[in-house]
């Protein structure tokens, strides 16, 4: 498939659709679902990109422990009760590696606290590499890059 | 509208700290006095490290207490600390986190500094074609940016306001000093920042350092895992009148773990991980120390839990909120898969870590519901009896007892005598 082909682009941006659907309806188990085996998920703040350092909030090098955050969320650790809404846009192909594509996209995730007050928890950008699988295109990288390098609290959910 | 009321007086009606009033959270006045009284008075402040400002010019920003300062290296490669605040109008000298810069120089009016913070220039100095300039008793030594004394330690830098403040290693005291030796023993290299803000008081906080007993409670990733449990083999080692605390874990193994803990609710015996590389830890000390968790007064700490090294810094915001700074390192003469292990280890730690992401949850909650009632009632501190001494297990709330002990003398507070009365 070439770079600029639209059919590309539409099924990356259907990936990132899925990607926020399932976090913003809390189906977390999902979450892992759209990673390969082999994948790495990263968050790495805008700050340590800046200074030079690698320095992640979180730093996952395989689909079992994007299953094990998910358990213990589920199962173990305690957080704030709040409901999350991701807007990803700007979506575009960067390039192409052998296989894999090279994507970019922004975000913005707000939470909205049980008395139902809204605010802005982070802002930044998500860099991915994807890749087919059994016909569906999945992650093998997403880099999340947030703004926001002060934490609101805590982070417990997937950026 | 409902006028702001006051928060409660504070009372502290027990010299064995055992009453706690918790008014001292959520008081404005009390975070006022702290100010002048803690951090612009006898104490050694967290600046940096050596590490992050290694060339003449290097400098980063800090606060100490509210107040801006700046830490930088001069060309001498001396290391210098200032108030970041304009000795003309009281603007931000420097502007950006960190940097290297040849001079300071003030947006505003261009005021010029150098890395001391001595004033090297002010424009218009002799007027222009005879119209304005400054007095001719104008002296730019008399204009130079507010100093602090600095001393550093196995190459963390401290800056103290007050001439009194004794010499860095005195206030650190020996067990503290012991632990800075041993984890700072080798050449660091810092890896990354992790920042925080929490809507509460920096104190909430610092208690939390020094309290052994929540740590398999709240955080019931501990109990599973045994990264930290209340059963194992630990000390509390205390210095400087008990403002400073050394938490210390032995051992990998705890027969007892499950008659300890099947009775807890945070306890998950059936959670298994798919990974478990990322709790799997290499021994690092002879001892057997698995973790230390060091709590230098005021807002510092210094943290080895498994193989994840971290500097945190606590820097109070408001009476209501402070900014929680971890600094993470590695040695720089690391070998590649010990680095990785420390990397995957980074998971446990900061906002999000397995071990750590409740402690935000649970003194924001703890604020709130403190500042609600105005700060009325005391806390109850009686965990591990009533004394002050360190102790060789974990069952304890001493170390906070001997915090507020010492936060009492050091601010003055008059404590009333009832300690044999009723309970």
């Amino acid at each position: 498939m070439r770079l600029d082909d639209p059919v590309l682009l539409q099924r990356v941006v259907s990936l990132n659709h899925q990607y926020a659907e399932c976090l913003d309806d809390n189906r977390l188990a999902d979450w892992p679902e759209l990673f390969t085996d082999d994948c790495r998920y990263y968050v790495h703040p805008r700050e340590n990109v800046l200074c030079g350092l690698e320095g992640y909030w979180l730093y996952f090098e395989s689909k079992g422990m994007l299953r094990d955050r998910v358990v213990s969320l589920r199962e173990v650790n305690i957080y704030q009760v709040r409901y999350e809404r991701r807007l990803i846009g700007n979506v575009r192909i960067a390039g192409q590696d052998g296989e894999t594509w090279i994507a970019k996209a922004n975000y913005m995730l707000t939470h909205t606290d049980n008395e139902g007050r809204s605010t802005l928890f982070s802002v930044g950008e998500y860099r991915d590499r994807i890749r087919e699988c059994d016909g569906h295109l999945r992650f093998c990288e997403r880099a999340v890059i947030p703004d926001t390098f002060l934490v609101k609290s805590h982070l417990s959910m997937p950026i | 509208m409902t006028p702001e009321r006051a928060a409660a007086p504070a009372r502290w009606p027990r010299k064995d700290f055992t009453r706690i009033p918790l008014s001292v959270h959520v008081d404005p006045e009390v975070f006022e006095n702290e100010q002048l009284t803690i951090f612009r008075g006898k104490t050694w402040n967290y600046l940096g490290l050596e590490a992050e400002i290694p060339n003449p010019g290097d400098f980063v920003t800090n606060y100490v207490g509210t107040t801006p300062v700046v830490l930088s290296r001069g060309k001498d490669g001396r290391m210098h600390a200032f108030v970041n605040r304009c000795a003309h109008r009281g603007a931000q000298v420097v502007r950006e986190k960190r940097g290297n810069a040849a001079t300071h120089t003030c947006i505003y009016h261009q005021w010029s500094y150098d890395h001391q913070g001595n004033l090297m220039g002010v424009p218009y100095r002799r007027g222009i074609n005879g119209n304005g300039g400054y007095p001719a008793d104008f002296k730019p030594e008399e204009h130079a940016l507010q100093g602090l004394r600095i001393e550093s330690y196995r190459g963390v830098v401290f800056g103290t306001f007050s001439p009194d403040t004794p010499p860095l290693v005195q206030y650190m005291g020996p067990q503290v000093v012991q632990r800075f030796d041993t984890l700072l023993s080798r050449p660091i290299r810092v890896t990354g920042y992790q920042r925080q803000i929490v809507r509460g008081n920096w104190k909430l906080y610092v208690e939390n350092l020094k309290d052994c007993y929540h740590g398999a409670l709240l955080h019931a990733f501990n109990s599973k895992f045994g990264m930290f449990r209340t059963s194992q083999r630990g000390s509390t080692a205390l210095e400087n009148n008990g403002l400073h605390c050394v938490l210390t874990t032995y051992g990998k193994k705890d027969e007892k773990m499950g008659s300890t803990y099947t009775n807890i609710s945070t306890y998950k015996p059936a959670f298994q991980l798919e990974a478990p590389e990322v709790v799997e830890y290499f021994p690092e000390h002879e001892d057997g120390m698995v973790s230390t968790v060091l709590s230098l007064f005021p807002t510092f700490v210094l943290a080895e839990i498994a193989n994840h090294l971290g500097f945190r810094q606590v820097i109070p915001k408001s009476v209501d909120e402070f900014e929680l700074v971890w600094i993470n390192f590695d040695y720089a003469d690391d070998r590649p898969e010990h680095r990785h292990t420390r990397r995957l280890q980074g998971n446990l730690l900061g906002p999000g870590g397995y071990l750590s992401m409740e402690d935000a949850e649970a003194l924001e909650i703890a604020h709130a519901a403190i500042k609600s009632d105005h700060g009325n009632g005391l806390a109850y501190i009686e965990m591990g009896g009533r004394g002050f001494e360190g102790q060789d297990h974990l069952v304890t709330e001493v170390p906070i007892r001997t915090f507020w002990r010492g936060y009492c003398d050091l601010m003055g507070i008059q404590v009333e005598d009832n300690t044999n009365a009723a309970r």
